[in-house]
């Protein structure tokens, strides 16, 4: 089994998460509340990833982070070495190509809130700010927490972006996909099987535990 | 002593509705009467800074809180301005103390607490403080609305149909407490209805919309019993509405005889200053007409109409009649009474109609 690589995948996945609930939050807002007419063409930008090849997005960011780039050479003047092929590059295109796994459930749970409930926040003398945080966040915590969720799960299974953005550096982008695909390469059957029901149990059981918190079933017995 | 509200805005919602209102509103309640769709909800809106309105002035004594002119618009968490929503916006994650709490952020954690206990105890609430929304009642629920709106100490009090769905009994002690917090308090109330029994059980004074203007602003005795326009008899709970033509004048008796157009039907009505041959318009309540079973006698009212009932139906603790006496009359009855005067369909009746029920309006 390659420990590294699930280490790694799980360390990936985590930062991911947590990056997109921080992203996620606002975009999720601008996108439930504003009104500006040409907001579709920002729905579209999020939801994006869904239906392009991970390959097309990673030759993108790949471009974009190039040395020849105005992004690849900052980084580079920055940190000394250069982007591509490394774990940092791998969050980053990460972050996009889950954006929208993070974002549409926290939309589609602040367009679930009566809008009367942020009116009567701002009558009592809330500010947005108050109201965002004390009104909207903790009634949309189910999407809050199913878009993080669901980040999460979509960035460990990620394969094609990480192919072409981070290559196949052991413990540094070698995720446990990129490690089961080469282990079918090798003919490696059983240690390949191994790792993928390693991931599949995993990735239910987080699932799981997610939609069992969510629908709360113990708080269906104390309604009235 | 507090201020007076006085706002006078303009708001185009489409090309069909404008609201267009002046409005001064003193310390007490003011009610605002309307059907639904008139802007009355408009009107709250724009005066809680929820809404901009296009052009106008708001202001509450001496503090401006819209200008149009010179483009000031104070934000409605600024505006101290107490909102009561028709769907009473309980944030349903909180306890009715955390709700109530939620506009008083600023206050020490001790004050907090007294000023929530003596607001919950005045609006009886006080043993539900650790509730949620969703375990209390509807009545609780209206309570702790309007105990979260006034914790914060308002200078204007909006009250969006808080009562709405509520039986009357209920209604009237909610009532009650809040006339005895304005009472301490004395903020100008504006208190949306459409409900014509809720106006005469609260407000000092009525502010009547229609179409999104004022159609009468006045005591509720004089806009309710005197209406001066059909729209407002309506509102005001007039059913029954006749075209009729003046037969004949006895100003000695203040009276004079009408006959309703297309029928031989004659009724006797206040005098007015309407020459004979000129047409009037009717306005009669339907609890003002008495129903009989036969033909009265010796009765003070002039107005007595042989018909026929056509059909009943309940409607509440109301029964609600129609009978063909050359028109069609609307008269509302008690169930005891279809029942004691054994009223069937095709029964034949007498409607008795005091000459001072037949109200004039304009045509």
């Amino acid at each position: 089994m390659d420990w590294t690589a699930i280490a790694l995948s799980i360390r990936l996945a985590t930062i991911v998460a947590l990056i997109l609930l921080v992203l996620g939050l606002p975009i999720a807002y601008w996108l439930t509340f504003s009104r500006w007419r040409g907001k579709f063409l920002i729905e579209a930008v999020v939801a994006l990833p869904l239906v392009l090849p991970p390959t097309v997005l990673g030759l993108y960011v790949l471009l974009a982070i190039g040395t020849q780039s105005p992004v690849g050479r900052l980084w580079t003047a920055w940190t000394g070495h250069g982007l591509a092929f490394t774990f940092e590059a791998l969050v980053l295109a990460s972050i996009l190509y889950s954006l929208p796994f993070a974002v549409q459930p926290i939309a589609a749970a602040f367009a679930q809130v009566d809008v009367s409930l942020l009116e009567a926040s701002s009558t009592l003398g809330a500010s947005r700010w108050r109201t965002f945080i004390r009104v909207l966040v903790p009634l949309s915590i189910d999407g809050i927490v199913t878009g993080t969720v669901l980040s999460f799960a979509h960035t460990l299974g990620e394969f094609g972006v990480v192919l072409m953005v981070g290559g196949n550096l052991p413990g540094v982008t070698r995720t446990v996909s990129i490690a089961i695909y080469d282990q079918v390469q090798g003919f490696q059957y059983a240690a390949a099987n191994q790792t993928a029901l390693l991931l599949l149990v995993f990735s239910f059981a987080v699932l799981a535990s997610v939609y069992a918190i969510l629908r709360k079933p113990w708080s269906v017995a104390a309604l009235p | 002593m507090t201020a007076s509200l006085k706002a006078s805005i303009r708001k185009r919602l489409s090309d069909q509705f404008t609201l267009d209102v002046s409005l001064e509103a003193a310390p007490g309640i003011t009610i605002v009467f309307g059907a639904s769709g008139s802007g009355k909800s408009t009107l709250l809106r724009c005066l809680s800074g929820l809404v901009a309105p296009d052009s106008g002035h708001i202001a509450i004594g001496a503090t401006t809180l819209f200008d149009a002119e010179s483009g000031r618009h104070v934000p409605a968490s600024q505006r101290r301005i107490g909102y009561v929503f028709q769907q009473l916006a309980l944030f349903p994650h909180l306890s009715v103390a955390a709700n109530m709490a939620y506009g008083v952020p600023h206050l020490s954690a001790d004050e907090r607490r007294r000023r929530i206990t003596s607001t919950a105890e005045r609006f009886r609430i006080g043993h539900l403080l650790d509730r949620k929304p969703r375990a209390i009642s509807g009545g609780e629920r209206q309570r702790a609305a309007l105990a979260r709106a006034l914790v914060t100490d308002p200078q204007v009090l909006l009250l969006d149909e808080p009562l709405t769905g509520l039986d009357h009994a209920t209604q009237s002690l909610i009532i009650d407490d809040l006339r005895a917090w304005n009472a301490a308090h004395d903020i100008p109330v504006l208190y949306v209805t459409h409900s014509h029994r809720e106006v005469f059980a609260l407000g000092e004074r009525v502010l009547v919309f229609e179409d999104g203007r004022v159609l009468a602003a006045d005591t509720p005795q004089e806009v309710m019993n005197a209406p001066a326009h059909e729209t407002l008899a309506q509102l005001a709970g007039f059913e029954n509405f006749f075209t009729a033509t003046v037969t004949a004048k006895r100003p000695d008796a203040g009276v004079m005889q009408c006959r309703i157009d297309g029928t031989a039907t004659e009724l006797e009505i206040p005098l007015a200053d309407t020459a004979v041959g000129s047409p009037v318009r009717l306005a009669i309540r339907a609890g003002d007409i008495l129903l009989a079973n036969e033909q009265p006698r010796g009765l003070s009212a002039r107005n007595v109409l042989h018909g026929t009932l056509i059909f009943t139906v309940r409607e509440g603790a109301t029964v609600v009649a129609r009978v063909d006496a050359g028109v069609c009359f609307t008269v509302h009855l008690t169930p005891s009474a279809v029942e004691t005067l054994h009223l069937r369909q095709k029964s034949p009746v007498w409607l008795i109609v005091k000459t001072h029920s037949c109200r004039l309006v304009a045509l």
